[in-house]
């Protein structure tokens, strides 16, 4: 088995994959500053000075303390604290994690139903293709916005406060999932259509496999590489999605903030000076979006086929 | 003679052309009209394989020799038609019926370097169909007969953590007749296996696949347009022209003397070393398209020896003397 794994690993490193991404700059700093706030997002609650979700440790003396240099400051709260007196850097750190959850899960969600429904459109096509496509399309046509503003209003006014805020994550990824499903279902069609008439499927037909097999262990993987550039871009659609949707006041409650429903704390504090409440999430949303966008264009142009097949 | 190993009878596969409903309606002289058109790829195929033989069917490109080893195999289903494998009729049955036959027949293709699939390993590859039809075995034998069979291709048993694309055409091809070997199949349909090869390769193949038919008892129905090969691989040869069989013989007999004016046409346009001048049968016209197939004889706008009966009636094979079986009027009338 150890073999197995050193040689999978040094194929990997001789790989035309590892090659393109050592000598890509951009690509090689998006991953570093991700894998940083994803790292530093993860161990938020080893790496946090203080727990934002704890009221105890809440002093509302403490609020709309600048970060550390400028006049009033408190060495304590590094890049000072929001209007209820919670450290800022805690808070951000907490919600990239939170933020992170949701735009992750939302794309497993997404995944699941559009490689299911876009194997099932692509490889029997027909009837099934047809209605698949359709809803697809019906969806399409919804801004995903509008669904999820009318999805959670709903919910919120159904469920009360203080229930919606023990399942505004779920609800919140369930949404975002249910949306965007048509994206990657597309693409997986797509790739279907196009492998499904290559003679190695035919081959499996030959061996009489079944059905689910043959799109599940032979099609599948030869789709795989466009669903990861999607996904990757996946990712930052649904966080900025769930921004938009915290900002609104749909999203994440103040109790337990994402990076959107911190922005839209400091929104109503940034005319009376306290613009960092605002300006720090604000700058961290927008960096992990970005480099995220950066490593999905730079797999983008690994995995396109017309550059290099392999 | 003994029952035949596999039997296509009256074999006819249609694909449409006009799509669905809406589609077929065409505007035409001020009315709306359904219009319903198909490519007739067979119309109306006999064929008999014989235990222990290769029937190699050849026939200019679009003539439906393809279709009738994608169909035999269950890749298409016939339009109309029955096909028998050893007496039980075998182009009905579905899931789980089907699967001792997919086991006992087996197809080699055309394309090596899409035959293979890309994300597996030539031991998945091999390995998939040994243990979805032997679920049974256990993780030795299964291995023993990946070796075993990977020596009888000549591919090396220790390449077979590598993907297909880090071999070459010939040797993806090895590995694909593997594939279909590993199931211990005992008829193989081949869609033209070599014609994708190297000129210097496609005869190992070919040895290849004679070894194999000799040292395992198989029975092929080899698809092919390269008349040599015919010549020295086919036990039995039948000739298609827009999806009809118009000549079927002995190897020996059809090349020594071919009676359909078509195989006469085809045989003499074979390149020979030792002529200068080639009296090559040259055939006015192109062929007729499929999808409105001409009346009578499908050959009759081609043939220089068709008549008016060649235009309206449709020629069944007869045995001839030599004992193959002909689909020509002219030759049935003594005309030729």
């Amino acid at each position: 088995m150890t073999t197995a794994t050193v040689s999978r690993w040094d194929r990997f490193r001789e790989s035309f994959f590892w090659y393109s991404f050592k000598r890509d700059k951009v690509a090689v700093i998006s991953f570093v500053v991700l894998m940083l706030m994803v790292l530093s997002a993860v161990f938020a609650p080893l790496l946090a000075p203080a727990d934002p979700y704890d009221l105890a440790q809440i002093d509302i003396l403490n609020s709309e303390l600048p970060p550390v240099g400028l006049d009033g400051s408190d060495p304590a709260f590094p890049l000072g604290t929001d209007a209820q007196g919670r450290d800022l850097l805690s808070t951000i750190l907490y919600g990239t994690r939170v933020s992170l959850m949701i735009g992750f899960g939302a794309v497993v969600l997404q995944a699941v139903l559009g490689i299911l429904f876009g194997l099932l459109a692509g490889y029997l096509g027909g009837k099934i293709d047809a209605v698949l496509m359709r809803i697809a399309d019906v969806q399409l046509s919804f801004s995903t916005l509008m669904v999820a503003i009318i999805v959670g209003a709903v919910f919120k006014a159904s469920f009360g406060n203080l229930m919606f805020g023990e399942i505004a994550i779920y609800m919140l990824i369930f949404i975002i999932g249910v949306a965007e499903w048509p994206q990657i279902a597309r693409t997986v069609r797509a790739s279907v259509l196009a492998e499904k008439k290559k003679e190695y499927v035919d081959a499996a037909k030959v061996m009489g496999f079944g059905t689910p097999r043959i799109m599940f262990r032979h099609i599948l993987p030869n789709t795989l590489s466009p669903i990861f550039v999607i996904a990757t871009v996946q990712i930052a659609n649904a966080i900025i999605s769930e921004a938009a949707l915290s900002f609104l006041g749909l999203g994440m409650p103040e109790t337990q903030p994402s990076l959107g429903s911190l922005i839209k704390s400091g929104f109503d504090y940034i005319q009376s000076g306290s613009w960092w409440i605002t300006l720090i999430p604000g700058l961290v949303l927008v960096v992990l979006v970005l480099v995220i966008n950066l490593l999905g264009d730079w797999l983008r142009d690994v995995m396109n086929p017309r550059l290099y097949k392999g | 003679m003994t029952s035949p190993l596999v039997s296509i009878r009256d074999l006819e596969k249609r694909f449409d052309l006009s799509g669905n409903l809406l589609e077929q309606i065409t505007f035409e002289g001020g009315r709306f009209r359904r219009k319903q058109e198909a490519v007739h790829a067979i119309n109306g195929v006999n064929l008999e394989v014989h235990k222990g033989e290769a029937l190699c069917v050849v026939g200019e490109s679009g003539c439906g020799k393809s279709t009738v080893a994608r169909t035999v195999m269950g890749l298409l289903s016939p339009s109309a038609g029955e096909i028998h494998y050893d007496g039980q009729r075998i182009d009905n049955l579905e899931g789980k019926a089907a699967l001792p036959y997919r086991r006992k027949m087996q197809m080699i293709f055309q394309n090596p370097y899409a035959s293979l699939n890309p994300r597996m390993t030539i031991q998945q590859t091999l390995e998939e169909p040994i243990r979805f039809h032997h679920p049974g075995w256990a993780a030795t034998e299964v291995r023993d007969k990946i070796h075993e069979v990977m020596h009888s291709v000549g591919i090396d048993p220790d390449w077979g953590s590598r993907f297909g694309h880090e071999f070459s055409g010939g040797q993806r091809q090895r590995i694909a007749i593997a594939r279909a070997l590993a199931v211990d199949p005992e008829f193989i349909v081949a869609d033209e296996p070599i014609s994708a090869l190297d000129v210097s390769i496609q005869a190992q193949v070919l040895n290849l696949l004679m070894d194999a038919q000799e040292s395992r008892g198989l029975t092929y129905l080899f698809i092919t347009h390269d008349l040599a090969v015919v010549e020295h691989f086919g036990t039995r040869v039948a000739v298609m022209y827009l999806g009809r069989v118009c000549e079927l013989a002995d190897t020996k007999t059809l090349f020594a003397t071919p009676r359909h004016p078509y195989t006469q046409a085809l045989l003499s346009a074979i390149p020979k070393l030792e002529d200068d001048r080639p009296n090559h049968i040259r055939l006015q016209g192109e062929v007729p398209t499929p999808v409105n197939l001409p009346s009578g004889c499908v050959f009759h706008g081609r043939c220089p020896y068709a008549n008016d009966r060649c235009r309206q009636e449709i020629p069944q094979l007869i045995a001839t003397d030599g004992g193959g079986q002909v689909a020509c009027h002219a030759v049935e009338e003594g005309r030729l």
